[in-house]
């Protein structure tokens, strides 16, 4: 660790949007007085006692929460480690942590006056969260998907259309989350005037990446307060998937001042780290790319390099800005998972504890029956089982050779 | 007097015209432009997120991309330009990443080698000007930027401050090559900007056609046209020299003839 240590690693960004060298406002000029105009609405909205009272009752009332943490006790004694717990956003409505972003950015866009709602998705519970949030408040909704991922999650792509979204196929570059990130942001600069863009992860010109973690960040203030209450004490390790970083950020943030608390972030290796991946922070390095500068898969030359993981929502070059800065400062650890192991993740959690995961959270599974082994049994693990798997029982079955 | 000072000019607009390095012949293409009677290059560095472009440019990034197209070529094809026509101002366009990939001084370096002129970065906003802008300056290269239908008039001086050659006005809040401009509203934040600023004003996203750019050139000093360029060497390939040079004469002769009479 070269950097001296900050006084507190919660009080980011800066007044320019920027996470040490990170994050920042790369967009062009049409956007900028948008983007101005959304920060300055945020700052608002953030010291509005009734704009925080309505984002908690959607979230209690709507979404579901608080969602549970549960202790597993078959995978713990099957790991024979650290205690292993979960904090269960899979539950929310939807299905993924998904819609506690989309419930806070709904309410800003309304306050903003904008009637018309714009999203990117990859896995499509980005894409479901959001057609749900626009169904709920009457506004409609384009969702920009990639052609590769429209066919690989059909069954979100279902869901949205039954919410009343318009889901365009992105068929421009591999198909996958950042061609359709391209296109939503061509959307979006063309019709600035009503449009409202509810990115899905924590990136993005500022302020998305600091708006995103905050409204992620109820999941680290639930669940730390769950294990105080439950266990008597922080927990050792927490561990979470990282696509663009929004479940990892919403669990990590409220901790980060809490010195004993280690965290690990699992990127998606796909087919291995010498070989086509998704892990911008382990095979990456400091570039610029929808709006924000952070560790992005690229040659030489600047270009962006194609992802890859079997995970619809992990497949994505890049990774939010204040992650690239965590790494830097070395406060969190970060490593990567490779398909079959997340696929192992996948099929653990299904047999000790009866819970179908999503892909996404499987790399995080994987990543703890890894770590849980080598430490202690008195430790304490939690990790975020931020989606479900219905949406990937497709995938899985043809990786697995199963004909459904 | 600068190449930017000696092709603008009160009496007389200057064709500003675009197309992709490394799509087709480029080099072919350009002496293709100034035969026409381009008064400016704008040519494309490749992306492959291009972000602020519409279908026809997307697809000249990626066929350029496709082709093989280094960072090292581009920066041939400007220095050989350079060698071929000292006169003609010559300006890089295109996204942040490629060109600070290597650090801004490499850049601004390889570029003022290359004998460039300007440097427009779509995706670099005001704000994150040191990115690029100081490393630009200190080599005498010009960071031109965009100016849009959303930038208003308190935000205008932030746009102004730091950039030079010649401002950009971009006529429609879009991508490019999609939408016309409309004429009044051109015609409105031209004179707007034009209160604020001694830059000469170019407009551009959506000319295609002699008219058009004549109209636009009765109050812009400058009118660009990209997109109907990448459409004609999209469509004839090796092939395209010729057609461009027909368009090109065609839009020059609007352009220059529009503030006579
Ligand atoms: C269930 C689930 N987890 C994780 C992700 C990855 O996103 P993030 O890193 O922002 O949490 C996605 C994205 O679609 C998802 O659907």
């Amino acid at each position: 660790m070269t950097e001296q240590t900050p006084n507190s690693f919660r009080n980011q960004p800066d007044e320019r949007g920027h996470f040490g060298q990170f994050g920042g406002r790369y967009v062009a000029e049409t956007l900028m007085p948008l983007i101005l105009d959304l920060e300055a609405e945020y700052i608002k909205a953030k010291a509005d006692p009734a704009f925080k009272a309505e984002f908690d009752d959607l979230l209690e009332h709507y979404v579901g929460r608080p969602s549970p943490l549960y202790f597993a006790p078959r995978l713990t004694e099957e790991l024979s480690g650290a205690q292993v717990w979960f904090k269960r956003d899979e539950l929310n409505h939807t299905g993924a942590h998904k819609i506690n972003n989309c419930v806070g950015q709904i309410l800003l866009a309304i306050r903003m006056g904008k009637t018309r709602i714009i999203a990117e998705t990859g896995a499509g519970q980005h894409g479901v969260a959001t057609a749900t949030v626009c169904a709920r408040f009457g506004l409609p909704c384009t969702i920009f998907m990639g052609a590769t991922d429209v066919a690989r999650q059909a069954p979100n792509v279902f869901r949205m259309k039954l919410l009343g979204a318009e889901v365009v196929p992105v068929t421009s570059g591999a198909a996958t989350l950042k061609d359709a990130m391209n296109e939503a942001l061509r959307d979006w600069v063309a019709n600035v005037h009503d449009t409202f863009y509810i990115i899905g992860t924590a990136a993005g010109p500022h302020p998305y990446p600091e708006l995103v973690r905050d409204f992620q960040s109820v999941i680290g203030t639930e669940a730390r307060a769950q294990l105080l209450e439950r266990t008597g004490r922080l927990p050792d390790l927490l561990v979470a998937a990282i696509g663009g970083g929004s479940n990892a950020i919403g669990l990590f943030h409220p901790f980060l001042d809490d010195p004993s608390v280690k965290m690990l972030g699992v990127e998606a290796a796909g087919h291995g780290l010498d070989k086509e991946h998704a892990a911008s922070l382990a095979g990456g390095f400091p570039g610029i790319l929808h709006g924000n500068k952070t560790y992005l898969l690229q040659d030489d030359d600047g270009q962006i390099t194609e992802a890859h993981s079997i995970s619809a929502g992990l497949d994505y070059p890049g990774i939010g800005p204040e992650h690239a800065w965590l790494k830097e400062t070395g406060r969190v650890d970060y490593t990567s998972v490779t398909d079959m192991e997340a696929l192992e993740g996948f099929k653990l959690l299904c047999r000790t504890e009866g819970i179908i995961p999503a892909l996404e959270p499987a790399h995080a599974i994987a990543a703890v029956a890894k770590v849980a082994p080598t430490m202690p049994k008195d430790a304490i693990i939690c990790a975020n089982l931020c989606g479900r798997g219905d949406k990937d029982i497709f995938t899985v079955a043809e990786v697995l050779g199963v004909e459904m | 007097m600068t190449r930017f000072q000696a092709a603008f000019s009160p009496t007389r607009s200057a064709l500003v015209c675009f197309i992709t390095a490394g799509d087709g012949d480029t080099s072919a293409n350009l002496d293709a432009l100034v035969a026409g009677g381009a008064d400016v290059i704008e040519l494309g560095m490749p992306f492959t997120d291009p972000m602020a472009d519409g279908p026809a440019i997307q697809a000249a990034n990626l066929r350029s991309l496709a082709a093989g197209t280094k960072t090292a070529d581009v920066l041939r094809y400007a220095t050989e330009f350079r060698a071929r026509h000292p006169h003609i101002p010559l300006v890089l366009m295109g996204y942040a990443n490629p060109m600070v990939r290597r650090g801004p001084e490499w850049f601004a370096d390889a570029a003022s080698a290359a004998g460039v002129d300007g440097v427009i970065c779509v995706d670099l906003a005001p704000e994150e000007d040191p990115d690029l802008g100081p490393a630009l300056r200190a080599k005498g290269i010009c960071p031109i930027r965009l100016a849009t239908p959303t930038t208003d008039a308190a935000r205008l001086p932030r746009v102004l401050d730091g950039s030079s050659g010649f401002l950009y006005y971009v006529s429609v809040a879009g991508i490019t090559g999609k939408q016309e401009a409309a004429l009044d509203s051109i015609d409105a934040n031209v004179t707007r900007i034009r209160q604020s600023t001694d830059l000469p004003i170019v407009v551009g996203f959506g000319v295609r056609r002699p008219d058009q750019a004549e109209a636009i050139a009765r109050v812009a000093d400058g009118v660009v046209v990209g997109s109907a360029f990448v459409d004609i060497v999209g469509e004839h390939g090796v092939n395209a020299p010729s057609f461009l040079q027909d368009l090109t004469a065609s839009l020059a002769k609007a352009v220059h003839n529009a503030r006579k009479g």
